[in-house]
């Protein structure tokens, strides 16, 4: 799972894709998401993190994850072909 | 003397091409002589125009849609009034008119004035009451029928002659040339503004509209007819002239006289071949073209800002004829940083 | 280092034309608690979903309807309308605080006579009073509202073999100015039935007209045609007094007062537009008092609001079954709260808030209930915080007409209870079980073994 190149997320949780001119904003847990994504992290470490952090089981984690990868594909945020991990 | 500042808040600043009357307020507010202004813009969506506009706008924060609810309204402005300490509200959108009729009082002890109509005002000029405004107030409107099922259009033959217009109860009208053509309208329109439909008689003729002021008490304050030069597909003024005429005026100072009518608003008038006057909507606020009535000599919005103020208001007892309005869209440059700022933050 | 709360991640495109969360996020607030009990214990204690009803807001909401009338009017009487909310306990509290009870089957009717009204405070209405009904009723001096000719016939024998003199009023139906006009109730006033109705009454000899009757409508947004109402019920007692030198006793104006909820497909929320009772007893008082009625002989006036008096006192707690994303990407939400017990979302936008906190981030959702059925839809499009699965949520302003037209399908009906004005709660409905369905049914013999 890669993010498409030049996407930039601000601190205060905006996404700007610079290919479609569209912004998006996203919560706390998702940047959180998006940074583990851009360092290379597979999904295993990213739930691993989640659960750290929040209150939570694993399962919930793991499908929230899987629905917010594809609401990012939905929106045409990542690259294409790139799904070995995800 | 020494001239105040006031802060002013106002809402309608989508300049677009069917557009609010929020820009020109404020382009009139800020020609005022008798104040100085800093104008708070109250957005509903991000890209409305208005909130780019710095050389007009201050500084402009989102607030909630009329739908929400006056409780989160109230709690906005509340917000709002401890960065702001605003002196007056223009409110300048028919939906939005009714929260703020209701919250009137509340705002006041806040330190906020308004000039708006009252609830009974508001009410009476809606387009389901029209022909009881107009036969209590001996104003010709054009008749009309609330019809609630498609039973009642068989009678409808008998009390209108083709063609007919059907009308929603807030927006959208057509016009039907026989019984087939009003049921389509009937069932297109009330599925998407529900019902009642209203029925109204077509007048053929010219269409003027007339922008005024009324203190409250019966007295007109400010009246200017205009007649529409260029139309859009929406509708729409694009251009248009201030003329003489003192039948229009006439039942503008009727209207205001009978119905005590407090604050700004925008006559639709219809003129028969024959010349009769049919009134066929009252909107009660300013409209868009309200800066063609500060550039005939009558500043409307700030003679508003003064009665709101409590303050006396000489009437305007002329204004130029014959000056023209024409609107122009304008492409500004914005930094993406601004869009994202209002979106996410609301405020700018 | 405490974890924090957990919220599913969400990314949302801004759009130029889309309300932002300033638009939208605070109609929400969270509600833990419901009169000093919170939510999760409640369904911790009683299951999910579950009825809540508040006795402090039915007492607090019936006085505010009363000093509304009574400081306008000097004779007030409000009726309980069963059809609205006849858990007994409910019905209690209206009676402990002084309203008869109005009842529309001989089902309801028993039911009062069970709770221990007396027969003179019940008023019967409806299209359907079967001749045991209307011997009870008789028996019982109840107020018989007529509503047809042949009703009136089968009273006019009844009177003759019961050898008593029922006490009756007629529904009468008329036009106020809001339509579609509710002419299949009663008798119409324009064309002159109700009058025609009255001097039937008055030439039988055989009963006592001592009322009449309207009922206008229903979740009335016009005070006005109340007014109008009440002058036309004043002019038809008026009438009957000078030609049969005869007094009504009362003037009953229906119910029809709507509650604070939100019609669907309304633009401005039920709270901001709905009239008050304020509104409605200055409207039917100003045309009682200037009717010409002689100051010593104003009629009673008897009201038999429902709605108003108790949508607003009850909740519907419920719990998330499970968070979906629909084929176009819109969030859909499954709550174990069905249509077949929250009939009233087929009318109203219900409000629904999350019972613990969340955070300004929300999504446009669709909330499902647990029915195997495609109509089972409690809100089409609301923005709604994100809620997590278990999460418990506070469905608002049910109490009228869910508790007599929901039904059991698919699944069983869930307890009820009742929280007193001390905080303390107390079931009053226990929840449906399998025996509870099974002893009704009976299976033939032959049918019984199945392999």
């Amino acid at each position: 799972m890669k993010l498409r190149k030049n996407i930039a997320v601000s601190e205060a949780g905006l996404l700007f894709n610079p290919v479609t001119g569209e912004s998006y904003t996203i919560n706390p847990i998702g940047i959180d998401i998006l940074n583990m994504i851009q360092a290379g992290k597979t999904r295993e470490n990213i739930c691993d993190a989640i659960l750290e952090k929040y209150l939570c089981d694993r399962t919930t984690v793991e499908n929230d994850y899987q629905d917010f990868i594809g609401l990012l594909s939905h929106n045409h945020l990542t690259e294409r072909h790139e799904d070995k991990d995800a | 003397m020494k001239i105040r500042t006031l802060n002013i808040g106002v809402t309608g600043l989508n300049a677009i091409d069917s557009p609010g009357p929020g820009v020109s307020v404020i382009r009139a507010l800020r020609e005022a002589e008798s104040f100085k202004v800093r104008i708070i813009g109250f957005s509903y969506e991000s890209l409305e125009p208005g909130i780019y506009m710095h050389d007009l706008v201050d500084r402009t924060y989102q607030i909630p849609y009329p739908s929400g609810g006056t409780d989160i309204l109230l709690k906005r402005l509340k917000y709002i009034q401890e960065k702001e300490q605003l002196d007056i509200i223009i409110p300048n959108f028919d939906a939005e008119l009714y929260s703020f009729i209701k919250l009137e009082e509340k705002l006041k002890e806040m330190g906020i004035h308004m000039f708006l109509p009252t609830l009974t005002q508001y009410e009476e000029r809606t387009k389901v009451n029209l022909n009881t405004f107009g036969k209590k107030y001996g104003i010709d409107v054009p008749k009309s029928k609330a019809i609630h099922d498609l039973n009642s259009i068989h009678s409808l033959e008998s009390e209108f002659s083709f063609p007919m217009i059907i009308k929603g109860k807030f927006y959208d009208a057509s016009i039907a040339y026989n019984v087939e053509q009003i049921k389509s309208h009937f069932n297109k329109i009330s599925a998407k503004w529900g019902l009642p439909i209203i029925v109204q008689e077509f007048i053929h003729g010219t269409e003027f509209n007339v922008t005024g002021l009324g203190d409250g008490k019966g007295k007109t304050i400010a009246a200017v007819p205009m007649r529409k030069q260029y139309i859009t597909d929406k509708g729409k003024a694009w251009g248009g002239i201030s003329i003489a005429d003192e039948k229009m005026l006439e039942m503008t100072r009727k209207f205001l006289k009978s119905t005590k009518w407090r604050g700004g608003f925008e006559l639709e008038l219809m003129k028969d071949k024959e010349g009769k006057l049919y009134l066929l909507e009252i909107n009660p606020r300013l409209p868009a073209w309200i800066y063609l009535a500060v550039g005939v000599g009558q500043n409307i919005p700030e003679a508003l800002v003064n009665l709101a103020l409590g303050l006396k208001v000489k009437p305007f007892s002329a204004y130029t004829v014959g000056k023209m309005f024409i609107r122009y869209s304008w492409d500004m440059i914005v930094d993406r940083e601004e869009f994202e700022q209002i979106s996410i933050y609301g405020e700018l | 280092m405490s974890k924090l709360r957990y919220e599913r991640p969400v990314i949302k495109k801004l759009e130029g034309g889309m309300p932002n969360k300033f638009g939208l996020r605070s109609e929400i607030q969270p509600m833990p608690t419901i009169d000093g009990n919170s939510v999760a214990n409640l369904i911790q204690d009683y299951g999910s979903p579950l009825f809540v009803i508040s006795e402090k807001t039915i007492r607090s909401t019936l006085k505010k309807a009363k000093k509304a009338f009574e400081t306008q009017y000097p004779r007030v009487q409000f009726a309980w309308s069963y059809k609205t909310n006849y858990l007994n306990a409910v019905c209690n509290i209206f009676h402990q605080e002084g309203s008869w009870a109005e009842v529309v089957s001989g089902f309801e009717y028993d039911k009062a006579i069970a709770l221990g009204v007396s027969g003179k405070k019940i008023i019967f209405n409806g299209p359907e009073k079967s001749v045991e009904d209307l011997t009870k009723a008789i028996q019982n001096d109840s107020l018989i509202h007529i509503d047809h000719l042949d009703e009136f016939y089968t009273i006019v024998e009844l009177a003759g073999t019961l050898k008593k003199r029922p006490r009756v009023a007629i529904r009468v139906n008329m036009d106020t100015g809001v339509y579609p006009i509710w002419d299949r109730f009663g008798f119409n006033y324009e064309n002159g039935q109700a009058w025609d109705a009255i001097n039937k009454i008055m030439h039988s000899g055989k009963m006592e007209l001592i009322g009449l009757h309207c009922h206008i409508g229903t979740f009335m947004l016009s005070p006005s045609a109340y007014g109008i109402a009440a002058s036309k019920l004043a002019e038809l007692t008026l009438a009957l007094e000078q030609k049969f030198n005869h007094e009504i006793k009362y003037i009953d104006l229906g119910g029809g007062f709507p509650s604070r909820n939100t019609l669907k497909g309304s633009y401005l929320p039920g709270i901001d537009t709905n009239p008050t009772f304020d509104d409605f007893a200055e409207a039917i008082s100003t045309a009682l008092l200037n009717s010409n009625f002689r100051k010593d002989k104003l009629p009673l006036l008897i009201l038999e609001t429902g709605r108003a008096l108790i949508d607003e006192a009850a909740y519907l707690l419920g719990s998330v079954i499970a968070n979906k994303r629909s084929s176009t990407g819109r969030r859909n939400t499954i709550l174990d709260v069905g249509v077949n017990i929250l009939f009233t979302s087929f009318w109203y936008d219900h409000k629904i808030t999350p019972a613990q906190s969340f955070s300004q981030y929300t999504e446009e959702t669709c909330v499902y209930g647990p029915l195997c059925m495609n109509i089972d839809v409690i809100r089409e499009n609301t923005e709604l915080p994100l809620l997590n699965r278990g999460d418990h949520v506070v469905i608002h302003n049910v109490g009228a007409y869910n508790l007599t037209q929901w039904m059991q399908f698919i699944s069983l009906r869930p307890n009820v209870i009742l929280i007193d004005t001390n905080e303390k709660p107390h079931l009053i409905r226990e929840r449906e079980t399998l025996d509870n369905m099974n002893n009704m049914e009976k299976i033939p013999d032959y049918l019984v073994k199945i392999n």
